[in-house]
């Protein structure tokens, strides 16, 4: 078990593995956007409050939700770092950061555009959008806090408890439209309990997107990780071998 | 289920009801993000591969002889090549 975990946590490993996943990841990826983009955008149905508008919800949806994985993968990633100095724990850690400042600025930006319509403003400080504005601002802080410290181990450590510290926003995002109702809308599409059930044509487009985006986050953040290990492991013997060979 | 297309004309396709602003500046907005997030990745990869081969061969040409991998440690500040 020991052996495995170390395995696991090895650069070289994760690389030639992550590199047999990957047309797997991106051939559904490619496929799955495809079709939830033009079901989104021709087949479903205009709402009968929001009209087309509707359509913008199949991209911030997705995305939003999305944002919310960053901290506790972050978390998650940090704790192994903390505890068993795993190297590549702390590489997701790093890569992660910058992605999901743009995966939740691309949240905020879709849905700011959405509201500048239909709520009619761009922005409100309601529960859901300050906190994750928060967050936004907390994967700022983290990215900086990494290129403050000179050293590497140091910066490592204080970036793992920032990143399970910041998981504390990750329920105040997730519980926000629910304690404090303003504006920004609780989850709808696949409540069940509704009197008026969402019919299918309305969700499925929604699931789909929401896997296509879920996908694309693994496709994104195993490109920078990979990159990455090139990166810190550029002296090392299979580094130097597969640039020999390319 | 799917057999409906919303709209009649490519006219009312690209108006969206009166919200193509708001509609396509998203979907915009989308397809950028999505495309720099998967070719900047790409390209850094390609570079990264370029400066390290460069970093193999002006050691190579530095110690002909040495084929040990720790001098290339040193390489970086013998060469004064920029970091990656």
């Amino acid at each position: 078990m020991w052996l495995w975990f170390s395995k696991l946590g090895s650069p070289k490993w994760f690389y030639e593995l992550s590199g047999k996943w990957l047309p797997w990841l991106v051939g559904p990826m490619a496929f799955l956007l495809v079709v939830g983009i033009v079901l989104a955008l021709l087949f479903v149905p205009p709402d009968y409050q929001q009209g087309n508008t509707i359509r913008i919800m199949y991209i911030h949806v997705p995305f939003a939700s999305i944002s919310l994985a960053f901290f506790p993968l972050m978390a998650l990633a940090g704790t192994i770092t903390l505890v068993w100095r795993m190297k590549l724990a702390d590489i997701v850690a790093k890569t992660a950061a910058p992605l999901g400042a743009w995966f939740t600025a691309l949240a905020l930006a879709s849905g700011s555009i959405w509201g500048s319509d239909i709520w009619g403003t761009w922005w409100i400080w309601d529960g859901r959008l300050t906190s994750m504005l928060l967050q936004l601002f907390l994967l700022i802080g983290v990215i900086s806090l990494r290129s403050a410290l000179e050293d590497a181990e140091a910066a490592a450590k204080a970036c793992a408890v920032l990143s399970i510290v910041g998981c504390i926003n990750v329920v105040v995002i997730k519980y926000s439209v629910d304690w404090w109702n303003t504006l920004h809308q609780p989850s709808s599409p696949f409540s069940v309990s509704n009197e008026a059930p969402n019919p299918p044509e309305v969700w499925v487009p929604l699931v789909i997107m929401i896997f296509a985006v879920y996908l694309f986050f693994a496709v994104s953040l195993i490109l920078s990780i990979r990159n990455e290990i090139l990166v810190s492991e550029r002296r090392s013997e299979w580094v130097q071998q597969l640039v020999q060979g390319s | 289920m799917f057999d409906v297309i919303q709209f009649s004309s490519l006219g009312e396709f690209l108006n969206m009801g009166g919200y193509a602003f708001n509609v396509w500046a998203v979907y915009a907005l989308f397809v950028v993000f999505f495309s720099v997030n998967l070719y900047y990745p790409l390209m850094q990869k390609k570079h990264i591969f370029s400066e390290q081969k460069r970093r193999l061969i002006v050691n190579k040409e530095m110690h002909p002889k040495n084929d040990d991998n720790k001098e290339v440690e040193n390489l970086a500040t013998h060469v004064g090549g920029e970091d990656v």
